[in-house]
């Protein structure tokens, strides 16, 4: 039988192993799941929701090939009982793994998180831009810029959570030979954080893509924010349309975003972006962590399958006050943040519009959401301006 | 047993050493021996093994060795790439590595004043695992005490202190802090939530046991009403979640506030915090300059806890090498920090007062701790030293010293010249 060993466990577990009555000596350390079970009572993400002291007992004796254990998916959830805008997941993956060694807990996470999404649900990856319809229309007097992310990991590689150093680097020195080989209008450079001057630091800065150590606890909390700024960079295209984040809250973020309403252009040079970085790491003998359930795997639960958000700043100042935005938003499978990001309010009307969704459709799919409704909203700003209404407007569920 | 072969056919590479196994090396004696049922129902079978190992994916020690190029703390000046590759692949029994007990050394380079550790200790045996690294950073750190060939002194026989009576009209407060650690409990950067717990409530049946004027009441963090965090606050007893990252990097703020507190006696001179940055923190503090009460109840304190931890089977972590061990290596030995808020209006702008603080082996500070500037001339005056001199010895250093401050600020009054007193020691 094969027996695979977290070389995590802690040694005073591999004590137990030997035999009872060596086991009847550890009177001193009581390591009773009982006593180790997290105080949830104040508590408000995902997490916190599904775990029972059962489902506790029975995950603390496993660990990934890695060593991560469940502790280690957790911390970050117990560390921070709550959001103020959002419902966070209160757990990470430190590996591939993860998602499959603490299956009973991050199951019914993702099926609450991902809309229903089931255990044996498959997902569908589609990054061809041709089936996207329209989306190079979008009317720039409201839509002031466009944006497409998503992250990819590196399979055989922990995640930020767990990763070592040399892990970290070696993620870090593939993904920049990778991308030191594209051409034409995706030609660019990597900037490692520490080696940056402190020219090229300002520029950064004033282009808008400098990422600085994360200081929100809820990253903090998981570790991925150790060793920085170590194997941490940004790599951008000499047009800075198309941008990659190397070993922020994943292996890798990647960015394709241009000022105005040409969302087709952006999600073109997106798709043709991460196709081309695919191909290259799969012709250096890697690939990016995937499979069939599951999609695109990485840290954080939230961003599994497609791990896309796809989103504009627009203006709207009359919808964003009106009684059904946030029906409208719901029904149409959108999400609204301020234009700082996730853990900002909006200022003045300009709101970040973005698909709700990452699991259970494809990118064609959700992209194709955001373009459709960033048009309704904006036509209903238009009749808002006009003192109209917009109750025949109104669109169905999606 | 998990194989990752190299792709170049080796089982064994002797540079190289897959990412996977790279973490179940050290385990792998404990793993072959396991062969009763239990140990197969305490082991997960993974139900994904990663068969992908490109050589080049391999981590020699080197590829994980920190970049300490722009650091400075004890642990950045101390830890080679050689000592590193010796540490790196060992683990307390406890399972803690080098790799934990460096973190908070990696993540904070430091600043260019102020020369901070940058490793911690994860449980008692870290001392004796990491020795190689711990020793040389003891040694810089306390002024060249050698735990290699050198014993501490433990000394709280407060009756051996003499003249420990400020004179009032300068000495404003006094106060002794140490802390104490629960042997066989890991210690906070590692310790899991039952042990923490565990910490808790061996301290707090204690701390019930205290009689007379050491007689109070705990108050966990977790359970606390408005009003007594109101009292606690205006009392300046109450601590908070740690804001420094130095503190924050090691891990020992997780789980907050779960089974932290802070435990007073009912005349609020003897005072206890509960699993912040070590196991317990012990001060004993009084308005005024009677030093010698403060150290004697604090003396006394101490062994009356440690009298009733013992009594249930618990003791304290101490060695002979090292004295009592604490999180932080800085405060191994006595842990011990008395000291004094003084006011001090003419010496502290004399410019031989930093010269005479370093000869009595004083340290100064603000008023509002480590971290803070002096406001006005009130300073906060304690013990440089913690390690190689007994409780009693760095006690009356400080009372020996700080009746030296008042005697110069006496005489700068009067418009007499002061001198530099001769260095105490070394």
């Amino acid at each position: 039988m094969h027996l695979s060993i977290a070389g995590g466990l802690p040694c005073r577990m591999c004590v137990l192993l030997f035999s009872n009555d060596k086991m009847a000596k550890l009177t001193i350390k009581r390591l009773s799941p009982e006593e180790e079970f997290p105080d949830l009572s104040q508590h408000n993400n995902h997490m916190a929701k599904v775990l029972t002291q059962d489902m506790y007992t029975k995950l603390r004796d496993r660990a990934t090939p890695n060593g991560f254990t469940i502790d280690g998916v957790i911390q970050t959830g117990i560390d921070n009982p709550g959001h103020p805008f959002i419902m966070t997941v209160g757990c990470v993956a430190g590996d591939e793994e993860t998602y499959e060694v603490f299956k009973e807990l991050l199951d019914p996470i993702i099926e609450d998180r991902h809309g229903g999404y089931k255990p044996t649900d498959k997902h569908k990856t589609d990054l061809n831009p041709d089936n996207l319809k329209g989306g190079d229309d979008l009317d720039p007097n409201y839509v002031i810029s466009s944006r497409v992310r998503t992250g990819r990991s590196i399979r055989g590689f922990c995640l930020p959570p767990h990763c070592s150093r040399g892990e970290r680097r070696g993620v870090e020195k593939m993904s920049v030979e990778a991308l030191d080989s594209l051409s034409g209008d995706l030609k660019g450079k990597y900037y490692a954080l520490k080696n940056m001057t402190d020219a090229e630091q300002q520029q950064l800065i004033d282009d808008h893509f400098l990422f600085d150590k994360p200081v929100s606890p809820l990253l903090l909390a998981s570790g991925m924010a150790r060793d920085w700024p170590d194997g941490r960079g940004i790599w951008h295209n000499d047009t800075k349309t198309f941008l990659v984040w190397v070993n922020e809250e994943d292996h890798l973020r990647v960015i394709s975003m241009q000022k105005g309403g040409n969302m087709k252009e952006v999600f073109n040079r997106f798709c043709t972006g991460l196709t081309k970085i695919e191909t290259l790491f799969k012709d250096k003998g890697t690939s990016f962590m995937w499979n069939e359930h599951l999609g695109y795997v990485l840290t954080c639960p939230s961003n599994l399958g497609t791990g896309l958000r796809a989103g504009v700043h627009v203006k709207i100042p009359n919808m964003s006050k009106h009684a059904k935005f946030e029906e409208v938003l719901k029904r149409l499978r959108l999400q609204k943040r301020g234009t700082g990001g996730v853990d900002t309010a909006a200022v003045g009307g300009t709101f970040d519009i973005s698909n709700a969704d990452r699991l259970g459709f494809s990118e064609v799919e959700l992209v194709q959401m955001v373009v459709d409704g960033v048009k309704l909203l904006v036509e209903m700003e238009k009749k808002l301006e006009k003192g109209q209404s917009i109750d025949d407007l109104m669109p169905a569920q999606k | 047993m998990l194989e990752a072969k190299c792709k170049t056919g080796q089982t064994d590479c002797i540079t190289h050493r897959p990412i996977k196994k790279y973490r179940i090396f050290r385990f792998q004696s404990i793993v072959v021996e396991c062969s009763t049922s239990a140990a197969i129902r305490l082991l997960h079978v993974s139900v994904m093994t990663a068969n992908f190992c490109p050589h080049d994916l391999m981590y020699p020690d080197s590829a994980d060795y920190p970049d300490l190029r722009k650091h400075n703390n004890c642990m950045a000046s101390h830890l080679t790439p050689a000592i590193y590759a010796k540490l790196v692949d060992k683990a307390t029994p406890n399972g803690y590595t080098l790799d934990q007990a460096i973190q908070t050394g990696v993540d904070n380079p430091g600043h260019p004043f102020i020369k901070t550790v940058g490793m911690v200790a994860g449980d008692e045996e870290s001392y004796e695992v990491f020795a190689d690294l711990l020793d040389p950073v003891i040694k810089e750190r306390h002024n060249g005490y050698d735990p290699q060939t050198m014993t501490h002194p433990t000394d709280l026989d407060s009756s051996k202190l003499k003249s420990g009576k400020f004179d009032e009209r300068y000495v404003l407060s006094s106060r002794v802090r140490t802390g104490r650690s629960i042997r066989g409990l890991s210690l906070p950067p590692a310790c899991t939530r039952a042990e923490r717990r565990e910490v808790e409530k061996v301290v707090v049946d204690a701390l019930a046991g205290l009689k007379g004027d050491l007689a109070g009441t705990y108050y966990s963090l977790t359970h606390m009403t408005d009003q007594e965090q109101q009292q606690l606050i205006d009392d300046h007893f109450l601590f908070d979640k740690p804001v420094s990252p130095l503190l924050t990097c090691s891990g020992m703020a997780r789980d907050w506030p779960d089974a932290r507190g802070i435990w007073h006696n009912n005349t609020k001179t003897f005072l206890i915090w509960i699993n912040e940055e070590d196991h317990t923190r012990v001060i004993s503090m009084e308005k005024g300059g009677n030093m010698k009460r403060v150290f004697d109840r604090f003396c006394t304190g101490l062994k009356e806890v440690e009298r009733l931890i013992q009594e249930k089977g618990w003791e304290f972590m101490w060695n002979e090498r090292l004295g009592y061990i604490l999180t932080c290596p800085s405060n191994l030995g006595t842990g011990l920090r008395a000291g004094v808020h003084v006011n001090l209006p003419k010496l502290s702008k004399d410019p031989r007062f930093t010269k005479i603080l370093d000869n009595l082996r004083l340290q100064k500070r603000g008023t509002g701790g480590v971290d803070t500037a002096a406001v006005g001339s009130t300073f906060d005056i304690s013990n440089l030293d913690r390690l190689g001199q007994s409780e009693v010895q760095l006690v009356q250093t400080v009372v020996d010293g700080v009746n030296y401050l008042i005697e110069c600020e006496k005489k700068l009054e009067k418009g007499q010249d002061i001198k530099i007193p001769p260095p105490v020691r070394k």
